[in-house]
């Protein structure tokens, strides 16, 4: 079903798109972020989408169960190893999902984790 | 060489002025599409793409996956065309986060692009505002990546402005195609898998795969694990508001260290650390 709520957030979320891609040539005038921001802009990204990730890896209904009988866990500790292991050959982000599928899919309907 | 086209008479009917713009704009895309330097782009981009696909199909599959409507993700897609963006956005619209979290979210995932806006000023000031705008809009990662990699410098005449314009343009139709062919492919195949397989966790891995790319450095990685941390330990916030605290705390931990271990690198090495977007 479509929900209007969420049309609204989709439209705000293109604006968000605009926004940032478009950042500093949004105005004609020259200017400045102070400082702090600025060095904030090489922890954000990486700290938005671990805090995004990480609930839905380790937590069950929002709480900590038996991580090491965990599907998602396993795939995840599998999918970084992989990217760490080939960071610095080609297709490795695509590769890198295909492992954690690879691991996740048997573990869940084969063993039921 | 084409010939521009003769300016509209003044006196002309609604439709008659409607029709002459729509030429000249017409006109104006097939001038940058003959361009060779148009196909140069689209060609170099097509050769990425291929490896964004499984992106894209991601991206479609997790968003009908976490229960939206075919309408909705069709124009999530198509509107907010930002991978990484939608993927965090989908789980917190799912759980019926505020519409404040959800867009502070996407601003901080999207944060890289601001990065290259700075970069991308002094090539696109030449151009009106709309105009810019909606060029900035359609420049993604990968296509700034390609683009800023062949032109080092701005343009300085009317002819390398055009060669420059024909090269992005290129890039950005090619990646445009691929992404949302890929992920209406996703929206509609996604529909008919079973949902015991619970592949939304594939948009989660996917996201998985740009962080570990984007982890660079120490303190980017500290970064990471701190958020992990305190995003998991603050679960119990209500409104999904221990994304934004994770955050708010990496970030300011990080800003904390960073004299520290930026001193301590350049005494051990005498080299600034990686500043890579």
């Amino acid at each position: 079903m479509t929900d209007g709520w969420t049309i609204v957030t989709i439209l705000c979320m293109t604006v968000v798109t605009v926004i940032t891609r478009c950042f500093f040539f949004i105005s004609e005038r020259e200017w400045k972020l102070p400082h702090w921001a600025q060095r904030g802009l090489q922890y954000a990204p990486i700290a938005a989408l671990t805090a995004v990730i990480a609930p839905d890896i380790v937590l069950i209904n929002g709480e900590l169960t038996a991580p090491w009988r965990d599907a998602r866990v396993w795939a995840a500790v599998a999918a970084a190893a992989f990217y760490f292991w080939r960071r610095r050959e080609s297709f490795t982000l695509p590769l890198t999902i295909a492992v954690g599928v690879a691991v996740y899919l048997p573990l869940r309907l084969g063993l039921g984790w | 060489m084409s010939m521009p086209l003769p300016d509209p008479p003044r006196e002309m009917s609604p439709r008659g002025r409607l029709g002459a713009w729509l030429a000249h704009k017409v006109d104006a895309y097939a001038r940058t599409a003959r361009h060779p330097l148009f196909w140069v782009g689209a060609r170099e981009m097509a050769g990425i793409s291929v490896g964004l696909t499984a992106w894209a199909f991601m991206t479609g599959v997790a968003m009908i996956k976490s229960g939206m409507s075919i309408t909705e993700a069709v124009l999530m897609s198509l509107l907010v065309f930002a991978g990484s963006a939608q993927l965090a956005a989908i789980p917190l619209i799912a759980a019926g986060a505020p519409l404040w979290v959800i867009l502070a979210t996407a601003f901080c995932v999207n944060l890289r692009f601001v990065v290259f806006s700075l970069h991308l000023r002094d090539y696109f000031m030449f151009l009106p505002r709309t105009r810019r705008l909606y060029l900035g809009y359609f420049t993604g990662d990968v296509t700034y990546v390609l683009y800023t990699r062949r032109f080092p410098k701005p343009a300085e005449t009317e002819t390398q402005r055009r060669a420059q314009m024909a090269y992005l343009w290129g890039g950005n139709v090619s990646n445009w195609v691929f992404w949302q062919t890929l992920s209406m492919l996703g929206i509609f195949l996604g529909n008919a898998l079973p949902a015991r397989w619970g592949l939304e966790f594939a948009g989660t891995l996917a996201l998985l795969a740009v962080a570990c790319s984007l982890a660079t450095t120490q303190l980017r990685a500290l970064s990471a694990l701190m958020a992990a941390a305190a995003a998991v330990a603050l679960y119990g916030l209500p409104y999904r508001l221990n994304i934004v605290s994770a955050i708010a705390v990496a970030v300011a931990i990080c800003l904390f260290l960073e004299p520290k271990v930026l001193a301590r690198q350049s005494g051990a090495k005498g080299e600034p650390p990686g500043d890579r977007p």
